[in-house]
């Protein structure tokens, strides 16, 4: 055999060897892929295709994908963060009654409410790393008392988001391009970086196996801390973004972030043992899971069955990821 | 001076004392090996050095000087590198991400280079001789052999000054085992100090410079490797007389085919057959991963058939599920090597786990008789030797060797007539093999028929009556008793029969 062909071999080796372990990850894209086709054609061919509505389901996504983010740092090491919810409701609150339009008063309150997120997230993490407490106990007591303060802030629907702020984040740049795509991008980009860091190998070791992790020297307490703290952060921005799509706030609004999260990321591939998984599958995952309600609503169907056609998806997905992993022959 | 050294160390967990002012001491450029049963305290020593466990009391030495190694990092940054019993690989990540964990190649702004981190890793295993094994692999895909190696690789890629192994070879065939120790020679030619544990003396006789013999928590003594021999070392070791290694054989009456199986193909297997008599053990052969793994799963319904016949005293039977094999008529039962995702319930009593398959005929309108279950347990508990302090006992707590008999004892209640014994002495200690000996010889003596496979060559050549030595999925040789010998049996497995070696 001559270098050429052993190279060839190895190429082929590596690509075999990523099929098998991203299988899940790439049924989400394919299954993202062909939804999206599908919108298109279907909102094409009934003239519904526009820059307004592309725009709008990108804006429409945007807080669910951001929260999906999140809530995938904290079950790549094997947790759980049902926090999330409750950190978007409080953050739409604050941001609905404290920001006023001036270009300082956002930044300033913009950068409060992201901090607000990180420490939640932080007391979240130490509580389940430093005091070894379950995280769904954990985050499920955080979910309360967050939702508690947020009515407690925004007693009544209400409120007003500075319409700059709603310009930046969730209009068009050169009216043209969604300034939600942007964001996506930026993220996308975030991500690729993260993944290559001593912290995000942590995280994915710690979910891995955690006795290994730590007899191999991993900071097991410092990646669990930084995983909830990260999502708590990603909740914040998630409510930021769901302010700016809203343009009011509501201290219920977030409540349905906490499953919705967890589904976009079991839809991207995200192994809910930990340890496998990507957060651009939860970001597909999020995508799948606004289409579907499009789809739906161009199909006709009764919104009140919305719910249900979205549990079908995901039960679906998650036979199919099943599958396919039987068909590559290894399910572990 | 010795290089490195625990002096007085006591451990305990709740009550249990693992240590009890226990001392060792390696020197410099020395193999030393760490001998005792099982729960003797070897494993916790050797967690102790290595950071994993705290010490309650007692100090430890490095050159003399006093050291505090109270985490994994701690051990590592005094150049002490150990190879744990239970492996420490992350299962899903690749060997390559394994290899250089917490090592990675960084580039610009310290972010990780992938194809680096991939090259590196390769040109490690293939410095090391193991460049067989694919760098992209995922860990879990791996058999465990090469996760063993690869472990290895990992920890000796970290240039360790001490090297710890705790049952290195305990996965391992020859041929791996070969290369372990061509490379520990060579690491201790370059000075550094190697301290292991083995239940296989011979493995313990061939490398070690020194031995070191534990026995419930404290030493018994160290002697020089030429200084003692394995009677003398399973002595001290059990605290009693043991009179011989292996129990005599006695020879096969008249043939009764019990199981018959023809052109059975599963897995790996292809179109093997064979005779099981009755009172016969009968051995499967070969070097590790040769398809003996697959076969035993197939014939207990836990692997799917691909073809063949297998046949109950000349009936020919459909094995689909253990449900079926274990079912009365046919009577096979399993006994694998992983007790502990194959068979027992670790959280449930030794009560519970025997009486399982059972319970209908315990029971009366549905509720379980539950003295006549204490009756039947206890009777089997004290058949096979189980040390337990009771039958309420949960198996999770017994050692290795105790849960094997525990599953054996369960396929007995069940009168299974057929045993399938999977390599049921793999990383158990002496006493309790010679336990499992005796029982297997009972056994045999009552009229059950037994196959047997072991990773122990030794222990095939002197337990069987016939061994069928198995490669690349199919019985390449058959060896009858006086020709057995763990000599015939390695040469009989390696030998080249054409075809796919290369």
């Amino acid at each position: 055999m001559n270098a050429v062909t052993l190279t060839r071999l190895a190429a082929r080796d590596r690509l075999r060897h990523y099929a098998l372990r991203n299988a899940s990850l790439l049924l989400s894209y394919l299954v993202l892929a062909t939804m999206g086709l599908y919108y298109v054609a279907y909102a094409g061919s009934h003239g519904q295709l526009s820059v307004f509505s592309v725009t709008s389901i990108f804006n429409n996504t945007m807080p669910l994908l951001i929260a999906a983010i999140g809530q995938t740092f904290v079950v790549l090491t094997g947790g759980i963060d049902l926090s999330v919810g409750s950190i978007i409701s409080l953050t739409n609150s604050v941001a609905a009654v404290y920001m006023r339009d001036s270009l300082g008063g956002i930044l300033a309150w913009s950068g409060l409410i992201l901090l607000l997120g990180g420490v939640a997230g932080a007391v979240n993490g130490i509580l389940v790393a430093v005091g070894r407490i379950q995280p769904i106990l954990v985050t499920l007591a955080s979910l309360s008392i967050w939702a508690g303060v947020a009515l407690f802030v925004l007693p009544q629907p209400g409120g007003a988001i500075p319409p700059g702020f709603t310009a930046v984040l969730a209009g068009n740049a050169w009216s043209v391009i969604p300034a939600s795509a942007v964001t996506l991008g930026v993220l996308i980009v975030f991500w690729m970086v993260f993944r290559r860091t001593e912290l995000a190998v942590s995280l994915y070791a710690v979910g891995d196996d955690e006795r290994s992790a730590r007899a191999n020297g991993v900071p097991v307490v410092w990646a669990k801390v930084a995983a909830y703290t990260l999502s708590g952060l990603f909740s914040a921005l998630a409510g930021l973004y769901l302010s700016a799509v809203t343009t009011s706030g509501d201290a219920t609004t977030g409540a349905i972030y906490t499953l919705t999260s967890i589904a976009a990321v079991v839809l991207g591939g995200v192994s809910l043992f930990g340890g496998r998984g990507s957060a651009t599958g939860s970001m597909a995952g999020a995508f799948v899971l606004t289409l579907i309600v499009n789809i739906l609503f161009f199909a006709n169907v009764n919104p009140l069955l919305q719910e249900f056609f979205q549990g079908l998806v995901l039960i679906l997905a998650m036979a199919a990821s099943v599958l396919v992993n039987l068909f590559f022959g290894r399910s572990t | 001076m010795p290089h490195i050294e625990a002096v007085d160390v006591s451990k305990s967990f709740g009550g249990v004392h693992a240590l009890q002012g226990a001392s060792f001491g390696a020197s410099r450029g020395e193999v030393h090996a760490l001998v005792g049963e099982n729960g003797a305290g070897k494993s916790t020593l050797i967690k102790i050095l290595s950071g994993l466990l705290r010490l309650d009391r007692g100090q430890l030495r490095l050159d003399g000087q006093d050291v505090r190694i109270d985490r994994p990092v701690a051990a590592e940054r005094l150049g002490i590198g150990t190879v744990f019993q239970e492996l420490t690989l992350l299962p899903h990540m690749t060997v390559a991400e394994n290899l250089l964990l917490r090592r990675e190649p960084r580039g610009r702004f310290g972010l990780i280079r992938p194809r680096e981190l991939t090259r590196r890793a390769a040109q490690q295993l293939r410095d090391l001789g193991l460049g067989e094994i694919s760098v992209d692999a995922i860990v879990s895909a791996l058999p465990l052999a090469q996760r063993q190696l690869v472990e290895v690789a990992k920890v000796v890629s970290r240039d360790p000054a001490i090297l710890l192994l705790d049952e290195p070879t305990s996965a391992l065939a020859e041929r791996e085992v070969a290369w372990l120790f061509d490379l520990i020679r060579r690491l201790r030619d370059q000075g550094r100090t190697i301290v292991f544990t083995s239940h296989r003396w011979n493995e313990v006789r061939d490398i070690s410079d020194q031995i070191t013999i534990f026995r419930n928590g404290q030493r018994v003594g160290t002697f020089g490797a030429a200084d003692i021999d394995e009677s003398r070392a399973v002595e001290l070791m059990t605290g009693r007389h043991v009179s011989a290694i292996f129990p005599p054989l006695p020879p096969l009456g008249p043939a009764t085919p019990v199981l018959e199986v023809r052109g059975l193909a599963s897995g790996r297997v292809h179109e093997v057959d064979f005779t099981l008599h009755r009172g016969e053990i009968l051995g499967i052969g070969g070097l590790q991963g040769q398809g003996q793994r697959d076969l035993f799963f197939a014939l207990f319904g836990a692997q799917r058939l691909r073809g063949g016949v297998i046949a109950i005293q000349g009936h020919p039977v459909a094995i689909r599920h253990p449900r079926d094999a274990i079912r009365a008529g046919v009577g096979i039962a399993l006994v694998p090597e992983d007790r502990k995702s194959e068979g027992l319930l670790l959280p449930m009593s030794v009560r519970q786990n025997m009486t399982l398959p059972v319970l209908a005929g315990l029971s009366r309108m549905g509720y379980v008789d539950l003295r006549r279950e204490t009756q039947t347990v206890g009777r089997m508990i004290q058949q096979l030797r189980i040390r337990t302090p009771g039958p309420d006992q949960v198996v999770g707590a017994l050692s290795g060797g105790n849960q094997q008999k525990v599953l054996i004892g369960r396929w007995l209640l069940a009168e299974a007539r057929i045993l399938l014994l999977y390599d049921v002495t793999r990383g158990v200690d002496v006493a309790t093999k010679h336990d499992i000996y005796d029982l297997v010889m009972t056994l045999r003596a009552e009229g059950r028929a037994i196959l047997y496979y072991s990773s122990d060559t030794a222990e095939m050549a002197h337990l069987c009556h016939r061994v069928l030595v198995m490669r690349e999925g199919r019985v390449v040789t058959e060896l009858r008793n006086p020709e057995i010998t763990a000599d015939a049996l390695v040469r009989a497995s390696l030998r080249l029969g054409g075809g796919i070696s290369a």
